[in-house]
């Protein structure tokens, strides 16, 4: 995919760059079955560097399990999973797992550790897969909260926080690492109005600072229009658009537009 | 007849492909047990976890079942007027077969389950999936310690059973009925050899190993949210139970 250069309106900050170079991420023929069933189709799909991709569809679409697929959570039955040119599907679960230092990944439930503090939780990467000292972590780790407005909620346990506060933890534990790729599967599904723009000004406000590439599964259709430089659209595990905001926006897709203005009446019938 | 073989083979083949599975994650796991790093405070978590924390229902259990044995040991040997051989009764039961195998259970239904209902939650809440994306493989980082903890846990806890039992068969058989001490104790040494104790050993170590491996890979491929839990604890509970029952008697005819 390639696009126009793009100015963050929400945020108000400086036009970025156009992209450079190869997709990050390129997903080749990727197919997939869980249980019999055929969940991704022959995906192929280019996610650019340094941008913000949305991946939009009806759920159970497979849009998560394409993007477990691009961390190696989940191998490919055929196809390609290529980061940077280097298939991850082929790789040794050793080499996988250096492989995703580059990568940070928020779930859609925050998948935070019960047992550990919010401080915890987000020093839990550092701490485990740097040789950092503790006054270094903990100077991050204060930082990342700070940044998410979470600098008083370090002593906390998961369960003492609200759905938007968890996101937002996950958040900064999912950017400590300083990681230049970040996978958020569904950051805002579930929360009010308010918070889920908060999280979503939040993810572009880093997204500058750190200028990382960001992959983002969303149902706010047609909100998260606003927030991404591309996007594509997943049907019955295969891409049937994809490319910048403003041209997948005007597609004459039937499906698409469709999902865009969430009309009962389609080519979709879900009755 | 064609349905019927069709459906034999299917579950066979089921059978082979979760033994298979099992014996994989078990080889992932020993072998991350011993391979640096190691996480020596993970490890102490585990062994407080399973081991301190059972020492409450352990030495509760020993002292009934030294008790029991005690009390049926001294009415059934009286028919024989063999009162005099209640200790080595109740030592070499409890050393030799019941001190492991009801350890084991009680570590299965107090520790075991707790594994799995662990795992298993951090399973569905995508935790598991979540330390594989920030690369630490799950099996070293969640599994291994708890197989360590059991294997350091289980062998001193059957070790504690042995003697609060016999405590409690000396409770019974000596200050309830009559028993001279120094008979109970005296025929209890000449009956009780060193191997008894090693065999007994062996069989603690091996029911520890049973419990944590099948607690943690139930607990691990746990799928289906809450009622997946519920459904992978309790698999684990009586897996873990009927595996301690067999092993017990294959380990027997082994080692007598």
């Amino acid at each position: 995919m390639t696009g126009t250069p793009w100015i963050c309106e929400p945020c108000g900050l400086e036009k970025l760059p156009d992209p450079v170079g190869e997709p990050v991420i390129r997903l080749i023929g990727v197919e997939k079955s869980l249980e019999g069933k055929r969940v991704l189709d022959g995906i192929d799909l280019d996610i650019p560097r340094q941008r913000i991709t949305a991946i939009i569809g009806l759920s159970g679409a497979g849009k998560s399990v394409m993007l477990k697929h691009m961390i190696g959570l989940v191998r490919p039955d055929r196809g390609r999973v290529l980061i940077d040119g280097v298939d991850i599907a082929r790789l040794s679960r050793s080499a996988l797992n250096k492989f995703r230092s580059r990568f940070g990944m928020l779930f859609q439930g925050g998948a935070l550790f019960d047992s550990l503090t919010v401080f915890e939780n987000v020093a839990f990467p550092l701490r485990e897969k740097t040789s950092l000292g503790e006054g270094e972590i903990r100077e991050r780790v204060r930082e990342r909260l700070a940044q998410v407005g979470l600098q008083d909620a370090g002593g906390k346990y998961p369960d003492e926080l609200s759905g938007g506060m968890v996101r937002r933890v996950a958040l900064a534990r999912a950017m400590v690492t300083d990681p230049e790729i970040i996978l958020f599967d569904e950051p805002t599904t579930g929360l009010d109005p308010i918070i889920r723009n908060s999280i979503l000004n939040l993810i572009c406000h880093t997204y500058h600072q750190h200028c990382f590439t960001v992959v983002m599964i969303s149902h706010d259709i047609p909100d998260i229009f606003q927030w991404c430089h591309y996007v594509a659209v997943i049907h019955d595990g295969r891409v049937i658009e994809a490319g910048p905001t403003d041209s997948v926006v005007k597609s004459v897709s039937p499906f698409v537009q469709q999902l865009i203005r969430g009309d009962i009446a389609g080519p979709v019938h879900l009755m | 007849m064609l349905s019927l073989a069709e459906s034999l083979g299917i579950r066979t083949l089921r059978a082979v492909n979760g033994l298979g599975r099992m014996m994989i994650f078990l080889g992932a796991a020993m072998t991350s047990a011993v391979v640096p790093p190691f996480r020596a405070r993970r490890i102490l978590r585990q062994i407080h976890f399973i081991g301190v924390k059972s020492l409450f229902v352990i030495v509760l259990t020993a002292a009934f079942t030294g008790m029991v044995l005690g009390l049926q040991g001294y009415y059934t040997l009286r028919k024989f007027g063999s009162e005099g051989l209640l200790g080595s009764a109740v030592a070499l039961s409890l050393i030799r077969e019941l001190g492991p195998v009801l350890s084991a259970l009680m570590v299965t239904g107090r520790a075991g389950s707790a594994l799995t209902a662990e795992i298993g939650i951090m399973r569905i809440g995508e935790q598991i999936d979540s330390l594989e994306t920030m690369g630490i493989d799950p099996v070293k980082f969640l599994v291994s310690p708890r197989i360590v903890g059991a294997l350091v846990s289980v062998p001193l806890l059957t070790a504690l059973f042995d003697v609060i039992g016999i405590l409690g068969g000396y409770l019974v058989g000596v200050k309830l009925l009559g028993v001279n001490a120094g008979v109970f104790f005296g025929r209890m040494e000449s009956s009780v050899e060193l191997t008894d104790i090693v065999n007994g050993f062996w069989k603690s170590l091996a029911f520890g190993l049973i419990v944590s491996w099948v607690c943690t890979f139930k607990g691990f491929f746990t799928e289906r949210g809450a009622e997946g839990v519920s459904r992978s604890t309790t698999s684990a509970v009586v897996l873990s139970s009927v595996l301690i029952l067999v092993g017990d008697y294959v380990l027997t005819s082994v080692l007598l």
